[in-house]
């Protein structure tokens, strides 16, 4: 279907691909892995007509291709759904699933807008997304606006899609439905590339896997005949081990007390503690409120009742700032919209929550801030081509790092992390949970929301369940199951005492 | 890669300094009495207020905003500064109660918009007029003179500096400090933090909203002092001062490549623009191009140099 030979691409000066091969047959679900910058997005941007290589060749169906445009490869069927999403929030779910492609009257430019309306509906039906398609995409979840990308892919009749990340910012339940509509398009002929760092989807999905370390080609495998560690093996070239690394922290007296917190329309009488030195996660459907009880407790969001007590103290926080002063981190959800100033350097972004640190009378000392981007890159292994380099231009996955860098700096006493590994690879994770552990064990309270389940029952010494704003569960480490946290999550009642 | 980013960027930089070259080299060869010490000191200090005020919109489109009233609050200013001299309060006292009247309206426009919550360009579209008519209103619509003759006063405008203007030193000196300030303060990042993104801003405990009152307070200063400028030279308060001045100022940051979006940009691309905008001025009148068909080919540069950026971002 898609063969791509001897790629080879630099930035500036920069190899980010060195002779890259890659086949795609027809029908397939392809895998393409490897870790946080080894140059899969840009392989994709490469086939998709969206950067062009500097050598090698790419064919199609047998000819030989050069695109210069996406709309080319659009052209020949090739749909791509990015890492980063292409949503315009003031545009209704349906314009932006028929952006550029409008149906109208004739020749006429007049908008078949009910029509489009419905078939919308019947596409994002099938993906198990029940919404109003004339409302704004501005009102959906940013897990439901992932949808309506893939919704958008599908919708072209695409011979080959290329899914970057999909599932990143999906419930199980649509991730689910994806899986459903994927196998469905290819019993019909159609072909994938999937891009993901999460070993589950991999297996259970496709059918054979690429494998990419830092810009070079290390293998092919059928799924079939390869194992989790092997895949692992190949991408970081060496032996990782433990997923989830031991903690051995101790946990001591409370450092937050939360007591019938609630917010209109987003979570109510929520209640629980934190203790130093503890990993609470709290799990839940996108959705739950989840993150609008982490930006109340940040001060972001406005809380219309209940009381916080920190250190046992009662303390009002109404803005970010005082948070900040008070010792609370909190690593965003969404890197590229909360976390980052895409246009600032890696550095700059460091620096943006440290200025009392590397700075004296207002006046920033470089010598100060390039040391404390030095530490945070040594300290997360950021892969980045130095101080300078624009976030923007960062992967994925070390954008992720440069977020927790820009808290580790404050020394944080309760540090709030929201969806921390979304978009991570393996390894990086695995530094990540180190990250985390290190800090319990300094004693740092730690709140982690998490939709990966085998990350918070790795991680957690405790997990609260919510449920449409509501608490339904609160699991200490062996009572967590995967089993367990989905029924509360679903909004189950109580279970029955097992055993 | 890092040389590269960085060559585009000062590539990117360098085009307006470019653009002035070539405006420079164009206006001096078809006019012999362009390039004189006296005619280019006398550009620079009919620069010196449009620049003044360019620099401190430099800030405030930095964090994403507009400010469409300056023209008036260097009216309102220059009225009030004029009014007190000429009812005899001293001299010094008086401008410096000018400058902070300045940076009073100034805040007060950021108040509005940080925590009013209302687009920049709506706000001080609606200040200006409010602005405009208070000076109507303070001056009864005539010009005040009889400012006495203080000597700092007169010099302010007047006066020159070995051979240099001192409004033109007032424009270097301003320059080196809002330089710096933008370069090498926290208060100078937190400005394009703001414009860069503003949720990540307040997220990572800016406050974003003291930024924003700080640049249009800073702005309103900036503009009453190019108003004292202003007044000492021509001895008088106009009501009319200013009007139209808060286009040229905006012209002038934007050809100097400062993003309207906020979060790029710099100040030396600001004093470059202003430079264009005055040498062109300059140059169209030594060139004897009728004044009318002036604002023609000033509107047309600033479209090119807009155009050309794009070209370039793209
Ligand atoms: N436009 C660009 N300019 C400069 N460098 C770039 C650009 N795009 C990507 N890079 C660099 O190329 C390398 C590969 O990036 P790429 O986005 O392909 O990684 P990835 O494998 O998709 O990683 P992730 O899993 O984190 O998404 C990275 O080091 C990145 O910094
Ligand atoms: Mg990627």
């Amino acid at each position: 279907m898609i063969k791509m030979t001897d790629i080879s691409k630099s930035f500036s000066g920069n190899k980010v691909l060195k002779n890259v091969h890659f086949a795609l047959e027809k029908g397939e679900i392809h895998a393409l892995m490897g870790e946080n910058g080894a140059g899969k997005s840009t392989l994709m941007k490469i086939m998709s007509g969206i950067y062009t290589r500097d050598s090698g060749t790419v064919e199609v169906k047998g000819e030989q291709v050069n695109f210069t445009s996406p709309k080319q490869a659009e052209e020949v069927g090739i749909a791509v759904i990015h890492q980063e999403l292409n949503i315009l929030p003031y545009l209704s779910i349906a314009e932006n699933l028929f952006l550029g492609r409008e149906e109208t009257f004739g020749r006429t430019g007049v908008l078949r807008t009910k029509q489009m309306e419905k078939k919308t509906r019947k596409i994002l039906l099938d993906l198990g997304l029940n919404v109003d398609p004339a409302d704004p995409a501005s009102s959906l979840s940013v897990g439901k606006q992932q949808i309506v990308e893939i919704a958008k892919a599908l919708s072209v009749d695409a011979e080959v899609i290329i899914m970057d990340e999909p599932t990143a910012a999906l419930t199980d339940r649509e991730i689910d439905n994806l899986f459903k509509t994927i196998r469905e398009l290819q019993k019909r002929g159609v072909s994938f590339i999937y891009i993901s760092h999460r070993m589950e989807e991999i297996f259970s999905l496709c059918d054979r896997i690429t494998i990419l370390r830092d810009g070079e080609f290390v293998g092919e495998r059928k799924i079939s005949e390869t194992s989790f560690d092997e895949i692992v093996q190949m991408m970081v070239g060496r032996e990782l081990g433990e997923r989830f690394p031991e903690r051995k922290s101790e946990i001591g007296e409370i450092k937050l007390a939360v007591k019938g917190l609630s917010r209109k329309n987003c979570f109510e009488d929520i209640s629980f503690e934190l203790r130093k030195g503890e990993v609470l996660s709290i799990a839940g459907l996108m959705g739950a409120g989840r993150t609008e009880v982490a930006q109340s407790l940040f001060g972001y969001k406005k809380l219309d009742g209940g009381i916080i007590e920190f250190d046992g103290k009662q303390v009002k926080i109404d803005t970010p700032k005082k948070a900040k002063e008070m010792g609370i981190g909190y690593v965003t959800e969404d890197r590229k919209s909360e976390g980052l100033v895409v246009d600032f350097t890696v550095e700059e972004n460091v620096s943006m929550t440290n200025f009392a640190a590397i700075s004296k009378n207002g006046l920033i000392s470089k010598d100060k801030e390039r040391q404390l981007f030095d530490t945070m890159v040594q300290r997360l292994g950021i892969r980045t081509s130095g101080p300078h380099q624009p976030a923007k231009s960062l992967s994925g996955g070390n954008q992720q790092k440069v977020v927790i860098a820009k808290w580790l700096g404050i020394e944080p006493e309760l540090l709030i992390l929201d969806e921390p590994t979304r978009g991570v690879d393996v390894g990086a994770k695995k530094e990540i949970y180190s990250i985390i552990n290190q800090l319990a064990e300094r004693g740092v309270a730690i709140l982690m929301i998490s939709s990966e389940l085998p990350e918070v029952i790795g991680m957690a010494d405790r997990v609260l369940v919510m449920h449409e704003g509501k608490i339904t569960a609160d699991l200490p480490k062996k009572e967590m199951t995967q089993e367990r946290i989905m029924h509360f999550a679903t909004g189950g009642g109580k279970l029955a005492v097992e055993d | 890669m890092q040389l590269k980013t960085k060559n585009q960027s000062v590539l990117q930089k360098i085009a307006p300094f470019i653009g002035l070259i070539l405006i420079v080299a164009i206006i001096s060869i078809s006019n012999t009495d362009f390039l004189t010490v006296s005619n280019l000191m006398n550009v620079l200090r009919q620069v010196s207020i449009n620049a003044l005020i360019a620099f401190g919109m430099t800030f405030v489109i930095l964090t994403g905003g507009i400010d469409l009233s300056v023209g008036s609050t260097l009216a309102l200013t220059g009225a009030v500064t004029a009014g007190m001299m000429a009812s005899g309060i001293d001299p010094i006292l008086a401008m410096l109660l000018g400058l902070l009247l300045g940076a009073i309206l100034g805040a007060v426009n950021g108040i509005i918009i940080a925590k009013g919550k209302v687009a920049p360009f709506i706000a001080t579209l609606a200040t200006m007029t409010i602005y405009r008519g208070l000076t109507l209103v303070y001056t009864d619509g005539r010009p005040i003179s009889g400012l006495g003759d203080s000597m700092t006063f007169q010099l302010l405008g007047k006066g020159y500096f070995f051979w240099i203007p001192i409004p033109v030193v007032t424009m270097i000196v301003s320059f080196g400090i809002l330089y710096f300030i933008l370069k090498k303060t926290t208060f100078g990042r937190r400005v394009y933090a703001v414009g860069g993104n503003e949720e990540a801003s307040i997220l990572s405990g800016i406050n974003t909203d003291r930024i924003k009152i700080y640049v249009y307070s800073l702005l309103g200063l900036l503009a009453a002092l190019a108003s004292l400028i202003l007044t000492s030279r021509l001895n008088s308060a106009q009501p009319t001062a200013g009007e139209m001045f808060e286009l040229d100022a905006i012209a002038a940051v934007v050809l100097g490549g400062t993003s309207l979006t906020g979060g790029r940009g710099w100040i030396v691309g600001t004093l470059i623009g202003a430079l264009i905008i005055g040498v062109l001025n300059n140059g169209l009148n030594l060139m004897g191009v009728p004044s009318f068909f002036q604002q023609v080919v000033k509107g047309a540069v600033i479209l090119l140099a807009v155009l050309l950026d794009r070209k370039k971002t793209a």
